[in-house]
C-alpha cells in the first residue's frame, strides 16, 4: 500500500525533518504537538469570534426578542455526557498505545469514534430536524393586546419578566401561498389522527392555525415562567393568527431569529468538528500506512498522532461545555 | 578563518553545489518538482509568483479607476474595448468607460487583492517560506505537506476571487471592507444567491483564511522547533522575528474574520439576521428577508479585530527585510537589535487593542473612544522604536548604495511619512473630520506602497541571487527605482491635501459633483492619474528585469554580499534540504566590520 502511493505521489516520501517524532530537548515538544496547539489557540478565536456574536447580539436583543427554553435540555444533556466520555477514553487509547498494548488501543479507538457517531446522529436525525418541524410567530406589537390570551404580558408585567411576543408549537395551517403549506397540511392530518378534531384547518386564507406549546396554552401560569428540564407535550389549545398581525413567522431555523441563527451556526460548525475528529480517529484506528499500519515500524509516532488528535477532541468537547449551557440551559 | 569564508563566495562552489542539488532528486519530474511540490522554496516562489501577479493585477484596477477620476466618463485610452470584452456591460459601457458600478467593483477588488491576495503572500507566505528555514538553518519547514496545503486553499481562494468577475453583476461591490447592510443585500435582488460578487468574495476569503492559518502556524512552529544548533533566540536575524510575531498576528486575529464571513454568509444565502437590523428598509419598503435583531456593528468589529492587526501583518515582514538589507549594505549591526525585538513584540501585542479606531464614526461613546485614542497613540512608541533603530544604524556606516538598499532607504522616509499622518487620524475629533476622505487613503498607502512594496522590492533585489544564482540588472534597478519613488509620491502626496479640503474617497467622478467644495484641489487628479501611468511603465522596468535576468544576470556564488546570516551560507541555489554541511551557530546575526577581524562580515557559522 504504501509503495503504491510512494510510486504515484514521490512527495509523500520527502525528506525526513527533525523532531516530527522525537521532542526537541530544549523545548521538550515535538513538532506536530506545539502545532495542534497553535490551531488550538485559533481555534479558540475561530469559536471565541461566534461566541462574542453570540453575546453582543443577546445584550442588544430588545426586550422578548431572545427566546429561551425551546431546546430539548434532556437530549442536550446526554449528548454532553457522551462527548465527556469519548473524551476519557481517546485518553485511553493513547495510553494503551504507550503500554503498547494494540488490542486495547482499538478498542477504546473504536468507543470514541462511536460516541462521536451517536452524538452526531442524535443531532443531526433528532434534534435539527424536530425544530425545522417546530413553529414561531411574532406578534407586532401593537396586534399583541389581541393575542393577549397565548402571550400573558399582563402576568409578565406584573411578575417583572421581559414581555412575550411570540407564540409557538406546531403550524397546521398557513395562509395561503407560504412555503409551510406543505409542512402545515402534514401536521394538520396528524393532529386530526391524534385527537380526532378537525377544526385546524380554517377556510379563512390568511390565518396561521398553531398547536401552541404548553406556555403558550397557559401563559399566566406561574410555572412556566421558566424553563423546564423535561420538555412538554404540546398542548391541544389552537391559536389562530391574522396575517396582518403577525411580524415574522418561521420554523425554528436560521432564519427564525438571531438566537437560531447562532445556534445553528455554531452548533454546525462544532458538529463539522465532531466529523473530522471522527475521521482522523477512524484513519487512525484502520490499518492505514499512516494509521495501525504505523504501529509495526513506529509505535511512538502512532501514539504522537493518537495524543494530538486526542488534543482536537479535548477541544472540540470543550466548546461542547459552552454551547451547552449558553443555549439549553440560559 | 577568514580564507574559509572567502572561498565560499567562489563560482566554482556554486556550480559544484548545484550538481549536488541534483543528485538527491533526480526522479522528479516537473509537476512534483515545481507545482505539487512540498520544498519550501518552491512554495515561497509560487506564493511570490502569485502574489507578485496579483500586486500587478490590482495596480491595474486602480490604473483604470484613476483615469475614470481624472476623465469622468471619458473611454478608457485604448484598452477601453478590450475591458469592456473581458469585464462585460456591468462594468464597462459599450463606449469603454468605468460605470459607477464597475468603478465600486474595481474599488473592492483593488482593496482585496492588494491586501489578501497581493502583499500578504508575497510578504508572509513569500518571504516567510523561501527565507525563515534558511535563516534557521532548517532543512525545510516543520510540516512540508501542511504548507503544500496551505499554499493549494490559497490558490483555490485565488481562483474563486478572479472568477468572481464573470458571474452576473460582477465581483463584489460594497468595498474590501464588506460592510453590512450593504454588503448583506448587494445583488441579491432577483439573483442567484450562491452565484454573484459577494457570495463568491465570502467564500473565497474563507479559503484565503484557512490558507493563511496553515502557513502561520507552519511558521512559528518552524522557528521555534528548527533553529540550528547555537542559534539561540537573540541571535535570530530580525527577519526571523518578524515573521514570527507576524505569523502569531495571523493565527489570532484572522479566525474572528472567518467567523464573520460565514456569519456574513449564512445572512445572505440562509436569511440569517446577524447583521441585518430591525425594520432595515431597502427602497421604500421595509426588508422581508430578514427577521432582523442583527447589528451591522459587529461585523465591523469582527472585520476590524483582523484588520488592525493585518496593517501590522503588511508592514512587519517588510521591516524585516529592510533590516536584513540596511545591516548588510551599512556594513555594520543592526542599532537597537534587542530593542528592535521588544519592541515588535510590544507592537504585535498592542495591535489587537486599537481596532474601534476605525470605527469612530460609529457612535460608540467618549470613553470608548478614548481608551482606543490612548491605545493608538501608544502603539507609534515601539513602531518609533523600530524606525529609528534603522535609521541610527544608518549613521556612520559606509553604505553600498547597491539597487536593494535603495529601496530599503527610501522605505525609511516613506513609511515615516505614512506613520506621522495616520498620529492625527489616532484622535477622535480629527477623523470625525478626516474620516472617509482622501487623507486616510494617502495615510494608509504611504504605509503599504512606498513603505510596505519598497521593502519587497528590496527584498526581491537583495535574494533573488540565492533563488536564480544570478543578479538583477543595477541599471536596470536604478531605473526602476528612481522613477517609482518619483511617481510614487506623485500619486500619494496630493491626497493629503485633496483629503484635508474635503474630497471623499468614493466619489465616483473624482469630485466634479461637489465642485464647490473640492474645485480647488481638483486639478491634482489629473497629477495623480499621470503619476499612476508612469509608475505602471516604471513596472515594466522591473518585470523586464525580473525575467531576463533568470538567464542572463551577472552569476554569483553563495554569498554575493558578503553577508552573514545563514541564508548566505547555503549553496546557490540552494538544493532540497537546504544545508551542504553540519551547521554550528556561533554568533549574533550581523557581526559586521568587527575591529581586528580581517574581512568586514563575520558569518554567524564561523568558530574565531
Amino acid at each position: 500500500m504504501s509503495n503504491l502511493i510512494s510510486k504515484y505521489f514521490p512527495l509523500f516520501t520527502d525528506k525526513e525533518v527533525p523532531h516530527t517524532v522525537q521532542a526537541r530537548p530544549d523545548t521538550g515538544l515535538y513538532s506536530a504537538k506545539l502545532g495542534i496547539w497553535l490551531f488550538l489557540a485559533s481555534e479558540v478565536m475561530l469559536f471565541g469570534g461566534l461566541f462574542s456574536a453570540y453575546i453582543f447580539l443577546r445584550i442588544g436583543a430588545e426586550p422578548g426578542y431572545w427566546p429561551s427554553g425551546l431546546l430539548n435540555v434532556p437530549v442536550g444533556t446526554m449528548n454532553t455526557a457522551i462527548l465527556i466520555i469519548s473524551s476519557v477514553t481517546v485518553v485511553f487509547a493513547w495510553a494503551a498505545l504507550k503500554m503498547r498494548q494494540l488490542g486495547k488501543y482499538r478498542l477504546y479507538m473504536l468507543i470514541t469514534i462511536l460516541c462521536g457517531a451517536i452524538f452526531l446522529t442524535v443531532k443531526l436525525s433528532y434534534e435539527w430536524p424536530a425544530k425545522f418541524n417546530h413553529f414561531g410567530v411574532f406578534i407586532k406589537k401593537e396586534s399583541a393586546s389581541k393575542y393577549e390570551a397565548f402571550l400573558g404580558n399582563k402576568h409578565l408585567e406584573v411578575t417583572g419578566q421581559n414581555p412575550r411576543w411570540e407564540i409557538t408549537g406546531h403550524l397546521l395551517d398557513a395562509p395561503k401561498g407560504s412555503s409551510y403549506a406543505h409542512q402545515a397540511e402534514h401536521n394538520a392530518e396528524h393532529f386530526a389522527h391524534e385527537t380526532g378534531r378537525h377544526d385546524a384547518v380554517t377556510p379563512a386564507e390568511d390565518d396561521y392555525v398553531i398547536q401552541v406549546d404548553a406556555v403558550n396554552a397557559n401563559p399566566s401560569d406561574k410555572d412556566n415562567d421558566r424553563p423546564h428540564f423535561w420538555p412538554r407535550e404540546t398542548s391541544t389549545t389552537l391559536a389562530v393568527i391574522n396575517a396582518k398581525d403577525v411580524e415574522s413567522a418561521s420554523v425554528f431555523a436560521p432564519r427564525h431569529s438571531t438566537y437560531f441563527a447562532t445556534y445553528f451556526l455554531i452548533t454546525g460548525l462544532h458538529g463539522l468538528h465532531v466529523l473530522g475528529g471522527i475521521l482522523v480517529f477512524l484513519y487512525l484506528w484502520l490499518p492505514f500506512p499512516g494509521g495501525t499500519g504505523l504501529y509495526k515500524t513506529n509505535p511512538e509516532h502512532l501514539a504522537n498522532r493518537v495524543e494530538i488528535a486526542g488534543l482536537f477532541w479535548h477541544f472540540v468537547d470543550l466548546v461542547w461545555i459552552f454551547v451547552f449551557p449558553i443555549f439549553y440551559l440560559l | 578563518m577568514s580564507t574559509i569564508a572567502t572561498a565560499d563566495t567562489g563560482h566554482h562552489d556554486a556550480t559544484k553545489e548545484h550538481g549536488h542539488g541534483e543528485h538527491h532528486h533526480p526522479e522528479l519530474g516537473f509537476l512534483q518538482r515545481w507545482v505539487f511540490s512540498t520544498d519550501h522554496k518552491v512554495i515561497g516562489l509560487q506564493y511570490a509568483v502569485t502574489g507578485l501577479s496579483f500586486l500587478f493585477f490590482g495596480f491595474l484596477l486602480m490604473l483604470v479607476m484613476r483615469w475614470q477620476l481624472a476623465s469622468p466618463g471619458q473611454p478608457v485610452p485604448m484598452v477601453g474595448a478590450f475591458l469592456r470584452s473581458v469585464f462585460g456591460q456591468t462594468v464597462m459601457t459599450d463606449a469603454g468607460a468605468l460605470t459607477a458600478a464597475g468603478y465600486n467593483v474595481f474599488g473592492a477588488m483593488h482593496g482585496t487583492i492588494m491586501v489578501f491576495f497581493g502583499i500578504v503572500p508575497v510578504a508572509v507566505a513569500g518571504f516567510g517560506n523561501f527565507v525563515v528555514p534558511l535563516q534557521i538553518g532548517a532543512p525545510d519547514m516543520a510540516f512540508p505537506k501542511l504548507n503544500m496545503a496551505s499554499f493549494w486553499c490559497f490558490f483555490t481562494s485565488c481562483v474563486i476571487m478572479t472568477g468572481s468577475f464573470f458571474v452576473p453583476g460582477s465581483a463584489a461591490k460594497s468595498g474590501w471592507t464588506a460592510y453590512p447592510p450593504l454588503a448583506g443585500i448587494a445583488d441579491l435582488e432577483g439573483g442567484n444567491i450562491w452565484l454573484n460578487g459577494q457570495t463568491i468574495w465570502l467564500i473565497a476569503m474563507v479559503f484565503n483564511i484557512t490558507g493563511s492559518l496553515l502557513g502561520s502556524i507552519n511558521f512559528i512552529t518552524t522557528i521555534i522547533q528548527l533553529r540550528a544548533p547555537g542559534l539561540t533566540w537573540m541571535r535570530l536575524p530580525f527577519f526571523v522575528w518578524a515573521q514570527f510575531v507576524t505569523a502569531f498576528l495571523l493565527v489570532l486575529a484572522f479566525p474572528p474574520l472567518e467567523a464573520a464571513g460565514f456569519m456574513q454568509l449564512t445572512d445572505r444565502v440562509l436569511g440569517t439576521s446577524f447583521f441585518m437590523p430591525t425594520g432595515l428598509m431597502i427602497g421604500q419598503s421595509v426588508a422581508q428577508t430578514w427577521s432582523g435583531g442583527g447589528s451591522p456593528i459587529l461585523w465591523q468589529h469582527l472585520f476590524w479585530f483582523l484588520a488592525h492587526p493585518e496593517v501590522y501583518v503588511l508592514i512587519l515582514p517588510a521591516i524585516g527585510i529592510v533590516s536584513e538589507v540596511v545591516a548588510n549594505n551599512t556594513r555594520k549591526p543592526l542599532h537597537g537589535y534587542k530593542a528592535m525585538v521588544y519592541s515588535v513584540f510590544v507592537l504585535g501585542f498592542l495591535s489587537f487593542i486599537v481596532w474601534a479606531h476605525h470605527m469612530y464614526m460609529t457612535g460608540m461613546g467618549a470613553k470608548v473612544a478614548a481608551f482606543f485614542q490612548v491605545t493608538t497613540i501608544m502603539i507609534s512608541v515601539p513602531s518609533v522604536i523600530l524606525l529609528t533603530s534603522l535609521l541610527m544604524s544608518l549613521w556612520g556606516g559606509s553604505i553600498r548604495f547597491n539597487t536593494p538598499m535603495l529601496f530599503a532607504t527610501a522605505f525609511l522616509p516613506m513609511f515615516g511619512l505614512g506613520g506621522l499622518t495616520g498620529i492625527p487620524l489616532a484622535f477622535n475629533a480629527v477623523d470625525l473630520f478626516l474620516h472617509d476622505t482622501y487623507y486616510v487613503i494617502g495615510h494608509f498607502h504611504y504605509v503599504v506602497a512606498p513603505g510596505t512594496i519598497f521593502g519587497l522590492f528590496a527584498g526581491v533585489y537583495f535574494w533573488y541571487p540565492k533563488v536564480t544564482g544570478r543578479k538583477m540588472s543595477e541599471f536596470l534597478g536604478h531605473v526602476h527605482f528612481w522613477g517609482s519613488l518619483i511617481t510614487i509620491n506623485g500619486i500619494f502626496f496630493p491626497m493629503f491635501l485633496q483629503g484635508m479640503a474635503g474630497v471623499h474617497r468614493r466619489w465616483y467622478d473624482g469630485g466634479v459633483t461637489y465642485e464647490q467644495l473640492a474645485g480647488p484641489v481638483l486639478h491634482w487628479n489629473m497629477v495623480m492619474t499621470v503619476s499612476a501611468g508612469l509608475l505602471a511603465l516604471f513596472q515594466l522596468v522591473f518585470i523586464w528585469n525580473f525575467f531576463t535576468s533568470w538567464k542572463l544576470g551577472q552569476k554569483v556564488g553563495r554569498n554575493p554580499w558578503d553577508a552573514t546570516t545563514l541564508d548566505w551560507d547555503t549553496p546557490t541555489p540552494p538544493p532540497h534540504g537546504n544545508f551542504d554541511k553540519p551547521l554550528m551557530v556561533y554568533r549574533g546575526p550581523y557581526e559586521y566590520s568587527v575591529p581586528g577581524h580581517p574581512t568586514d562580515f563575520i558569518p554567524q557559522t564561523e568558530k574565531v
